[in-house]
């Protein structure tokens, strides 16, 4: 079945609680037009449905995802996709700050840029980024991976616990306790899937991986009972 | 949390809707600050020889033409005075300080809001919406506006407290965000003479602004050494003559969005403040990076 929703005629309210409406199996496909940079749009879905968002999304669009699979046609605002846990989002345009914050599961995908804190705290979501990201990208980062095609800003994955970083451009600055790290048959495997399933034509080869240096105060042993 | 919004025109021809393209993008950062309102519009420019001030009283009833003729003998000038509401544009044929001292000291109740060749400057309290109505907005023309819809976190709910604030001839800022060292950098500007109304933080950020460039600085350079200067977080627009600067803390914790089509430059806190504007879907959209100071305007 096919829905088709207009944000210039009916309120996110409406169109949220028409999507959680649906039953838990549905597999409809829901067309939103106008999403005048509207915030919380498609937020909290729960079944595999796909949804095309067309326009610019306003905050948090498509956050706490789970299974639906959700398309912008458009630019997203602040925390798109924030705490997804499995499905997709993807993003056609450019991304503001905190794509993809605390997400568990999942994939997303950015075809064009994304700002400052992608993946912040990031725990499990796998991010595609086909442009370039702003500082403090994967901050904390717990698990999971942050793919760049393009350049990485100040500070990349600074204080990270076990997120894989592969960037293919130029990084400004790697943060606290990010190296480096030598790219192993497991890790040009993963990226080859990562980047055929966001589709890019990208070499794997091309990319150079990232991760913790596991040196911070939590990662010493000794430090353990302070927990 | 606050919202900016500014819109400049580089078609000329739009000039005579500056307001109407305006006030929904206003309105549309109610949600962003309920509290208070206010717009920096640019426009019907007086001669070099000449100043325009933007004048406030509380009482609606206030009797501007008295004081007209007051500064008209005081300054062997005649002075054009267009009432707003409770404010009221004069235009005299006189310099700034002179103006401005004679006003301070006939009639201290009434509060200079802006001085300036072009600018004006309408506050208030209340919701964006009812301020827009209350100084017709809609109705204004001119070159370019920069505006504000506040919501109050370091200091009360008063007209004095809300934005824009002037930070000379033609200048002023509106800001959004909170400043963490504005109590220890006021107490510094005080002594360099600087003149505060209230405790409010972008009152220092304004002040800060005034000292830079009165002591030479350009507005970029002001700014470029606002980065430095002022710590915590903050999104500033800054209003001048020919056009409107933006700059965002180095961390970028408050947000900035910029739309430009061949007609017009327009900024706002948020996409969603934009998407009443003409040829909006095909404009080339994309958010200033952090600690860069960008200008746009007649050169």
């Amino acid at each position: 079945m096919t829905m088709k929703f207009d944000l210039k005629q009916q309120t996110v309210r409406e169109l949220n609680q028409a999507l959680h409406d649906l039953p838990k199996d549905a597999t409809d496909e829901i067309n939103v037009d106008n999403l005048m940079g509207e915030h919380n749009v498609a937020v909290g879905l729960d079944q595999p449905i796909s949804v095309n968002l067309n326009g610019h999304a306003g905050y948090y669009c498509a956050g706490m995802n789970q299974k639906a699979e959700v398309v912008i046609n458009g630019n997203a605002g602040q925390g798109v996709a924030e705490n997804m846990m499995s499905g997709k989002v993807h993003v056609k345009g450019n991304a503001s700050q905190s794509a993809g914050a605390t997400a568990h599961g999942g994939l997303l995908v950015i075809d064009g840029d994304a700002a400052a804190r992608c993946g912040i705290s990031m725990k499990g979501v796998d991010i595609v980024v086909k442009g370039s990201v702003g500082h403090m990208s994967a901050f904390m980062g717990q698990s999971g991976c942050l793919v760049v095609c393009g350049d990485a800003g100040e500070a990349l994955g600074d204080s990270l616990y076990e997120v894989h970083i592969y960037v293919k451009g130029r990084v400004e600055s790697l943060g606290a306790d990010c190296v480096k790290k030598e790219m192993r048959a497991e890790h040009l495997e993963e990226l080859s899937q990562l980047l055929k399933e966001a589709g890019c034509e990208d070499d794997p080869a091309e990319f150079t991986r990232y991760g913790s240096a596991r040196q911070l105060y939590t990662f010493k042993v000794d430090n353990a009972s302070a927990y | 949390m606050c919202g900016i919004v500014g819109l400049y025109l580089k078609n000329d021809a739009l000039q005579d809707q500056l307001g109407a393209l305006f006030e929904p993008m206003l309105i549309a950062m109610t949600d962003r600050g309920p509290d208070s309102a206010g717009f920096a519009i640019y426009g019907d420019e007086v001669g070099e020889d000449m100043v325009k001030l933007t004048l406030q009283h509380e009482d609606p009833h206030y009797h501007w033409h008295e004081l007209a003729g007051q500064l008209e003998e005081a300054f062997d000038a005649s002075v054009s005075v267009l009432h707003n509401a409770n404010a009221a544009v004069f235009k005299i044929n006189a310099d700034e300080a002179g103006v401005r001292g004679f006003i301070t000291d006939q009639a201290p109740d009434v509060k200079i809001m802006s001085v300036g060749h072009s600018i004006e400057i309408l506050k208030s309290i209340g919701l964006p919406e009812e301020i827009a109505g209350k100084f017709n907005l809609k109705g204004m023309k001119g070159s370019h506006i920069i505006g504000h819809t506040r919501m109050a976190t370091e200091s009360g709910v008063t007209m004095e407290g809300s934005h824009p604030f002037s930070t000379g001839m033609d200048l002023c800022l509106v800001h959004n965000g909170s400043l963490s060292n504005h109590n220890r950098l006021r107490e510094e500007l005080k002594k360099k003479g600087i003149v505060f109304e209230t405790e409010n933080d972008s009152e220092v950020a304004a002040g800060y602004l005034t000292h830079r460039l009165q002591s030479g600085d350009s507005v970029e350079e002001a700014l470029t050494a606002a980065l430095d200067d002022l710590d915590g977080f903050f999104t500033f627009t800054i209003g001048t003559r020919n056009g409107f600067a933006v700059i965002r803390d180095p961390i970028a914790c408050k947000p900035a969005v910029i739309a430009e089509t061949d007609d017009y430059v327009a900024m706002s806190s948020e996409y969603h403040a934009l998407t009443t504007l003409p040829g909006i879907e095909q404009a080339n959209l994309w958010e200033p990076d952090p600690g860069k100071v960008y200008f746009w305007g007649r050169d």
